[in-house]
């Protein structure tokens, strides 16, 4: 008996560190699908960062205003998309440096939205926390509280699957399609081609240019998504640099998913594991190693980005035209 | 005027004053729709930072990061490399410069332990850089997504070195306990004083003069050693410098290197100079505002000088602003940083054909 209790525990353990995973790795896997579109079309994009804590302020600050989180999550898209039209802008109009424009961007960002939450709200640069209607909450599945008496299945169900915001299943349903559309749809061919080699794509006579603008702008949709995810979702309000560096970390998860869908989502799997993971562990004693300090797990996707980056295990091979500004020639 | 003589004064002087004040017109343009009269911020901007010698003195410790900083990512600049890591590199040189000072036997003369501090904080840092730097060269990963993640180990490595193994004990802030008083690096308000000058107490200590000798040092190195002809000709055109027996490979690590060690000097203006201990974020924003400075000044040792003053003063000129106005904080200072990058570096040629249309036609020749 004391011994079933035992195991139905560590299951349940389990099953909360893994539905945590679930959401830490939402806003990973909604930035790095949009990173996936903007550099596979050529343009990279360190701007993630940047373009998800415009639309977290965006988000908490209608959200606050209109008690709506759809109008929020509207608004939010709009602030994220100017930000990757002021990308492409720069980056295809002016063929301008992508790392300088996305780091100016980055930089901006988190400049102007304290300066206008200070101008708004006068609280520090935060928002207002939001109540209830202004969130985006969570969904029980039809028949969690039902099942949950089944043994292992029943809370598995309950504490993994179900009772999760509705942004959650998009961002997991976002992967396949995100597939079909790079590999089984006319668009996607001609963006994998554009990043790969732009010069054969102008001359089979498709734009480059409005190839590139769609590819950045998709990014920017989702980017916005993610950001409402943390600040209206995940969070309740907005607060200085609230990303804390989750769009670089999906930089990362594309990275070391080789830019391709599938494996960037295990990628945004695995580094949301090791956050909730270390939140975890954090002072526990672990069996045979002691308590391990929770900043060596946090620097783990760091570290096997920049060995993978290294060559060291497997290759990481980029779009073949990615960083380049496409020239016409005359 | 010929016409490439045209272009040259188009690339090389109007070009980039369009730019900064196409950043500045958007500045004011925010001024304006957070209800703050420009004109007025301006002013109060510049009492804060030149009104009074406290405020001069704010100015010139900030203005020392941002040369060091901007020294930092002009040098990569200058290698055809772009180092984002400023922010990391300046972090654990800071760790360096703490490390020399608690090995070294705390009563050593300030002669001895002052440089050999200094030279603490540039190894670290351009240890710290020389990793990314190493990786580019010989393994191809990418500097710049390279040095993003080192910023982030940096960071976690100094959150559990700070908190588990340096800090003062009994304490519950994350510091280190005090340097010894023959660390510190000498206040200028100190200096003055023995000359007889008395202005009021400012954090502004002798790591300026470290940061003018460096920019001519940097300047120096550029553009009258070997190995600066070395990193211009690697940034200009790599293939074309290994024609010239120039290593590509090697150019870059040492490029970064010097970056690394020129970030890592913030360490000493910072913790030699006022704090006098290893605190935590010390360095939060001077990495990246290095960017901005380095874009602003051209990539030259001058410009970077009279950018980092600029940056300096709007630092010290933001702080003032807030007393003055609720909704205005020092990020307005990182809203501009943000500005200038995206003006003077992405949309650099923004301006570019409409003024060569404007100013520089081509001829048509007509046979």
């Amino acid at each position: 008996m004391n011994e079933v209790t035992t195991l139905s525990d560590m299951w349940l353990t389990l099953l909360l560190t893994l539905d945590a995973t679930v959401r830490l790795s939402t806003p990973l896997i909604l930035a790095a699908m949009a990173g996936l579109f903007s550099e596979r079309s050529g343009v990279v994009d360190i701007g993630l960062e940047g373009k998800m804590l415009a639309a977290c302020f965006a988000s908490a600050t209608i959200a606050h205003f209109t008690g709506s989180p759809w109008l929020a999550l509207g608004g939010a898209i709009l602030a994220s998309l100017s930000l990757s039209i002021i990308h492409g802008f720069a980056t295809i109009t002016h063929k301008g440096d992508q790392i300088v424009s996305g780091v100016a961007l980055n930089i901006l960002v988190s400049g102007l939205t304290i300066i206008l939450g200070l101008t708004w709200f006068r609280q520090g640069g935060q928002t207002p926390a939001l109540t209830g209607d202004g969130r985006i909450m969570s969904i029980d599945l039809p028949g969690a509280e039902l099942l949950n008496s089944i043994p292992f299945l029943g809370p598995l169900y309950k504490e993994l699957i179900s009772g999760h915001n509705i942004l959650v299943y998009v961002a997991f349903a976002l992967v396949p399609l995100v597939w079909w559309v790079l590999y089984r749809t006319r668009f996607g061919l001609r963006l994998r081609a554009v990043g790969e080699n732009p010069n054969a794509v102008d001359t089979a006579g498709i734009s480059v240019v409005s190839l590139r603008y769609r590819a950045v702008m998709i990014g920017g949709v989702l980017c916005g998504i993610a950001g409402t995810y943390i600040a209206i979702a995940h969070n309740a309000q907005f607060t200085r640099d609230m990303t804390a560096g989750a769009g670089y970390i999906a930089l990362a998860a594309l990275i070391f998913g080789k830019w391709r869908p599938l494996t960037v989502f295990m990628a945004c799997l695995l580094f949301g594991f090791l956050q909730a993971f270390s939140m975890r562990i954090e002072g526990v004693d672990l069996p045979v190693v002691g308590a391990i300090p929770v900043q060596v797990i946090e620097a783990v996707p760091y570290l096997l980005t920049v060995i993978l980056l290294a060559g060291f295990i497997g290759k990481a091979i980029a779009p073949k035209a990615i960083g380049k500004p496409y020239v016409k020639e005359r | 005027m010929s016409r490439d003589s045209r272009l040259a004064w188009i690339n090389g002087l109007l070009l980039p004053l369009l730019n900064i004040l196409t950043a500045f017109a958007a500045t004011a343009v925010l001024f304006l729709l957070i209800n703050v009269d420009p004109i007025e911020a301006a002013k109060t901007l510049l009492y804060g930072a030149f009104g009074y010698s406290e405020g001069v003195g704010y100015t010139f410790y900030y203005t020392t990061n941002f040369i060091f900083t901007g020294l930092a990512v002009a040098i990569a600049f200058h290698a055809g490399l772009f180092n984002i890591g400023g922010e990391g590199q300046a972090y654990i040189g800071g760790l360096g410069a703490g490390l020399v000072v608690f090995m070294l036997f705390p009563g050593l003369s300030p002669w001895l332990m002052i440089p050999a501090s200094i030279l603490g904080a540039m190894v670290f840092g351009g240890a710290w850089a020389m990793a990314p730097g190493y990786l580019q060269a010989y393994r191809g990963s990418h500097i710049v997504i390279t040095t993003i993640m080192f910023n982030f180990l940096a960071a976690t490595l100094m959150v559990y070195l700070m908190v588990k193994v340096l800090r003062e004990p009994g304490q519950m802030t994350p510091q280190t306990v005090l340097f010894p008083e023959n660390a510190w690096l000498p206040f200028v308000h100190d200096v003055l004083a023995k000359f007889g000058i008395e202005v009021e107490r400012s954090p502004l200590n002798m790591s300026i003069l470290l940061a003018l000798v460096m920019s001519v040092v940097v300047w120096f190195f550029l553009w009258q050693t070997r190995w600066g002809y070395a990193i211009r000709a690697t940034g200009r055109n790599a293939s074309a410098a290994v024609y010239a027996g120039i290593s590509q490979k090697r150019t870059i690590v040492i490029a970064m290197c010097i970056s690394g060690a020129l970030a890592g000097l913030v360490g000493i203006n910072e913790l030699l100079g006022y704090h006098h201990r290893i605190i935590m974020n010390f360095h939060v924003g001077y990495g990246f505002g290095g960017i901005a400075v380095a874009l602003m000044g051209r990539n030259h040792p001058f410009g970077i000088v009279i950018a980092a003053l600029l940056f300096g003063t709007l630092y010290q000129g933001g702080a003032e602003l807030a007393f003055e106005w609720s909704n205005i904080s020092r990020d307005i200072v990182v809203v501009m940083q943000g500005l200038v990058i995206l003006f003077c570096g992405a949309l650099e040629y923004m301006y570019k054909p409409w003024l060569v249309r404007w100013l520089a036609p081509v001829q048509e020749v007509r046979s």
